[in-house]
């Protein structure tokens, strides 16, 4: 198991948005996070990720070569360099720099160059420049993104816009990628390219996926595992094929009236 | 324990207080709808009461009668601070809606930097001494003497303009669509709001409350110049950040509180230090309760 | 020019008379009792807002037109007013041109030796102009930092500069310390502060981030004006030296170009480490930061060290700046360190261009020169950096020189191994 949520809960104020969810992940695994909108998913994402301090409950990380360690309630950036890469529902670029460069902040937390380094640039520092833009060009190559690598991010097509995010998530190096997400706003052609993106970081980069995700083909296809969310609480979970033909699912998507 | 020195500290603070209340209301409202800290704001304040000033000034060599000059002076003076208000949303402000807040952040300092040495080059530098126009009445005895006429008139103006104010907020046309828009400017179009109009209302009624402060505050205190908008509207926001940013009545709570505090401070402490207290408080408000007293809390989005 | 245009700013313009009418028109004095009425201001009024009004709609359709930044092409048709616009594309021209070898060896040449030149070409007055000028050049590279590349708001940048400047002041008054003592001293003190101003203002968002350093400026002026044993008060403090060389003997016009050729070799190592900083690792990390700080957060950027960096690299010109001030005024007090001194130097830097060095270097020379050569302006000073902070985010929010990003190039064919 490398990531073990237990009994998560989070609270605005007197809305329980996360209601004591548990959720594990294997090494090597996809999986994924459905539900409603407003059910709670993106919550449960920034909790896991330090964007909010969830109000009871329990997150733990194996990475990989290390010991398990708890990480609830640690700063993002902390986070970020423990293994956890994540993009976000709606597009977090920093608009006016380079795709590049873009990817370049993503191995930041990989380095160590400080402020005296860039000063003097001596001979490690210039190595280390060198070698972030190296790397940082080869994820683009990977994501299939090279030719934008000069223009600014805020020109890109949306769907390149999109990749982007990616790329420059795995530029942190992460054993556990989340994407929040990654399909909304696609054409067919480009989930179809997305799908086989994921799967392929997934087989060569040994990096494992929770995704969020409306598009349910995607999720559908891509999936070993479905966690299936409402109003903050776990619903059922279960492969493909167990959820799509779970009654208390097809009640929270179609509503009350409609029997299974 | 010296009782009276007690109360004249409170009172003065109540005093001060009100004012800040009159102008926090305006960037209460403003903040709410736009999420602008509007520097300008205590800009309009000055203008107001200088404007009042000029007017009376000039009414009083018709020999008018006082109570004349007083209603003519003000009438003028808030009708021109609201079409200032107006004009600097509409020059500065709205061109920038869709820019990065630092953006309008800059443009609201630039704005404020403007407006001041227009009053300062069209004007003067000096001191000038404010006419005598709140009208002469005395409270009964009973009150101690610890309260004088033009404070209480401060306290009475304030309560009315909150109270007006809460109810156009809440019952009115004008109100529910301000409401609207501050929650969410698009989905409020789409439902047939005019955006930029009730944009214009929200500085207009912010500039005339302004006004209206900075009017009452030079009579009591007696002289203005071009400066005195500037720590003003600074105070004015601590205080709206203080009660939190966005609720009226947080406004008004947070401006008496920090009123009182600065008087209390400034009589029991040290009064040169005055003008740090504000910002003592902004800092331990924001790093305690960033909400502010009476505001909720604010997610972050993401 | 259409008819409807015209239309539009004359009712503009009436709009104007009629709001300006009781500030601009009527002048009370009510010591005296006198009534002035100024009605030729109308006139003015009028007039000016009438054309403003028109190069104002024209230029706003314009930016509108081409969609903000593609303004660094160079269009070059009209020959019509507007002169921020074509100032600003004559500089990227200007820009290109210098980017070829073989204009910019003789152009930095050139430069080199006006900079060199010009305390002896120029008069003292002149010197001690550019000595001021140059101070803000650096408060301008340091403040860019800040607001330029982290995004945050600082307007209580003056104070880092006023620490500088009373370091050098008090060590002098009680200890004798001379001017190549105290400039380390006075930067290392302005770090400690820009560190302290930091801690609390960690967490806040812009606008607060804003108000709060700008309470932080007015604090350290108003302890200064009342600790009068310890600074001298409003008074402030007189008689500090000026710079020393060995102890040997320099005339008024030898110690003012030699306080002038200090600042240069100052200004030019700030440019020097601005411009590494800003191509490093943390230097990317703080402008991410600045163009969205949950983003950066989520790749693995500490906001907390992050804001910290900025504000001691930030403070420290401000601390030397200071130091150098002391020394060419022989005199400080608190009343030169108002909140307004920090948004002139914002003002520098957005006139230049956030973010940019050259941007930087060119506003605050421009701001500061200006002003001092037409004397008839300068009452009118205050008015126009407002004026300016406004127009400039208004048509041209990438400043007249606005920071380029760098390109890099990578060998391609090299690549190839690595595409799956």
């Amino acid at each position: 198991m490398i990531l073990d949520v237990t009994e998560l809960t989070m609270d605005f104020g007197g809305l329980r948005a996360v209601n004591a969810f548990s959720l594990q992940m294997d090494k090597g695994e996809i999986i994924a996070l459905i539900g409603p909108n407003g059910a709670g998913k993106t919550t449960l994402f920034n909790c896991v990720t330090g964007v909010y301090y969830p109000t009871a409950g329990e997150i733990r990380i194996q990475p990989p070569g290390n010991d398990a360690e708890s990480i609830k309630g640690l700063k993002p950036s902390t986070i970020a360099h423990k293994g956890l890469a994540r993009t976000f529902q709606n597009i977090r670029l920093f608009p006016n720099m380079t795709v590049l460069e873009n990817v370049m902040i993503g191995r930041h937390t990989r380095l160590k160059a400080g402020v005296l380094g860039a000063i003097l640039r001596d001979k490690r520092t210039r190595q280390e420049e060198e070698q972030i833009i190296h790397d940082s060009f080869r994820i683009l190559k990977k994501i299939g993104i090279e030719q934008w690598a000069n223009n600014q991010a805020k020109n890109l097509p949306y769907g390149a816009q999109r990749r982007l995010e990616i790329a420059r998530a795995m530029a942190t190096d992460p054993f556990i990628l989340l994407l929040d997400e990654p399909a909304a706003g696609m054409n067919p052609h480009e989930t179809k390219d997305l799908e086989e993106l994921i799967v392929r970081i997934r087989d060569t980069e040994e990096i494992s996926i929770f995704l969020i995700e409306h598009d349910m083909s995607l999720v559908m296809s891509l999936s070993e595992r479905i966690y299936v969310m409402d109003y903050g609480k776990l619903i059922a979970v279960g492969t493909p094929d167990e959820v799509k033909n779970d009654p208390e699912v097809i009640k929270a998507y179609l509503g009350e009236e409609v029997s299974a | 324990m010296n009782f009276e020195y007690f109360f004249r500290l409170f009172f003065s603070g109540l005093t001060r207080g009100s004012i800040y209340a009159l102008l926090a209301l305006g960037y209460t409202m403003v903040y709410g709808i736009i999420k602008l800290i509007n520097f300008a704001h205590g800009e309009i304040y000055m203008i107001g009461a200088f404007t009042a000033l000029i007017v009376a000034g000039a009414l009083s060599l018709t020999g008018m009668p006082a109570l004349a000059i007083l209603v003519l002076a003000s009438v003028v003076a808030l009708v021109y601070s609201s079409m200032y208000g107006y004009t600097v949303e509409k020059i500065a402000y709205k061109p920038l809606r869709q820019a990065p807040r630092l953006s309008a952040l800059i443009v609201a300092i630039g704005m404020s930097m403007f407006l001041q040495n227009y009053l300062l080059l069209a004007q003067t530098s000096n001191f000038l001494p404010f006419p005598d126009l709140l009208p002469e009445f005395s409270l009964p005895e009973s009150w101690g003497g610890m309260v004088n006429g033009p404070q209480f008139l401060i306290f009475v103006t304030t309560a009315i303009i909150m109270v007006a104010l809460t109810l156009l907020i809440k019952f009115t046309r004008m109100g529910k669509s301000m409401r609207a828009t501050s929650q969410d400017k698009v989905m409020a179009a789409l439902l047939g709001i005019n955006v930029n109009r009730i944009i214009s209302y929200t500085f207009i009624i912010g500039s005339f409350t302004a006004a209206l402060g900075g009017i009452l505050i030079s009579s009591y205190t007696g002289q203005i110049n071009y400066f005195i908008g500037f720590l003003a509207g600074i105070k004015a926001f601590v205080a709206a950040v203080l009660g939190g940013i966005g609720s009226i009545p947080g406004a008004v709570l947070g401006s008496i509180v920090l009123g009182m505090a600065e008087s209390f401070a400034a009589g029991y402490i040290s009064s040169v230090y005055e003008d740090v207290f504000a910002f003592v408080i902004l800092v331990l408000i924001l790093i305690f309760k960033p909400s502010g007293l009476l505001g909720k809390p604010e997610v972050q989005k993401v | 020019m259409k008819l409807e245009a015209v239309k539009r700013s004359a009712l503009l313009a009436m709009w104007f008379i009629l709001l300006t009418f009781p500030v601009m028109v009527v002048r009370v004095n009510t010591v005296t009792g006198v009534v002035q009425w100024r009605w030729s201001n109308l006139v003015l009024v009028g007039l000016g807002s009438f054309v403003i009004s028109l190069v104002w709609n024209w230029a706003l359709a314009r930016t509108a037109g081409r969609g903000g930044e593609a303004a660094e092409a160079g269009a070059t048709d009209e020959a019509t007013g507007g002169s921020g616009l074509r100032i600003g594309e004559r500089m990227s021209d200007l820009r290109t041109m210098l980017s070829e070898p073989r204009y910019r060896t003789p152009a930095y040449a050139l430069l080199a030796v006006v900079i060199v030149a010009f305390p002896f070409v120029m008069s003292l007055y002149q010197t001690n102009i550019m000595i001021s000028a140059l101070v803000y050049v650096m408060l301008a590279l340091g403040l860019n930092i800040v607001i330029g590349l982290g995004g945050m708001l600082h307007l209580g940048y003056i104070a880092f500069y006023l620490v500088g400047a009373y370091t050098y002041g008090i060590l002098n008054r009680f200890f004798g310390i001379g001017f190549w003592v105290a400039l380390p001293i006075g930067a290392a003190l302005s770090v400690v502060a820009g560190i302290l101003l930091a801690l609390p203002v960690l967490r806040l968002r812009g606008d607060y981030l804003a108000i709060v350093t700008l309470g932080f400026g007015e604090i350290a002026r108003i302890v200064m004006n009342n600790t009068t044993k310890f600074s001298g008060g409003p008074q402030g403090i007189g008689g500090i030296p000026r710079p020393t060389l060995f102890g040997l003997e320099m005339g008024l016009l030898g110690v003012t170009r030699y306080t002038y050729y200090i600042i240069v070799v100052v200004v030019i190592i700030t440019v020097f480490v601005v411009y590494r900083f800003e191509n490093s690792r943390i230097g990317r990390a703080l402008a991410a930061m600045g163009e969205d700080e949950i983003a950066a957060q989520a790749m693995g950027v500490d906001l907390t060290r992050m804001k910290l960096t900025a504000f001691a690299l930030g403070s420290v010109w401000a601390g030397i700046g200071g130091v150098i001030l002391a020394a060419r005024t022989t005199f400080i007090n608190p009343a030169s360190f108002t909140v307004w001194e920090s948004v002139i130097v914002l003002c520098c830097v957005v006139l230049g261009g956030m973010g940019s060095i050259p941007g930087a270097i060119v506003g605050a020379l421009a701001l500061i020169l200006v002003p001092e050569y037409l004397r008839a302006f300068s009452d009118y000073r205050m008015l126009m950096f407002g004026a300016v902070l406004v127009v400039m985010m208004v048509f041209r929010p990438g400043g007249l020189i606005p920071k380029r990003r760098r390109s890099y190039t990578v060998d391609v064919a090299h690549e190839e191994e690595v595409v799956s």
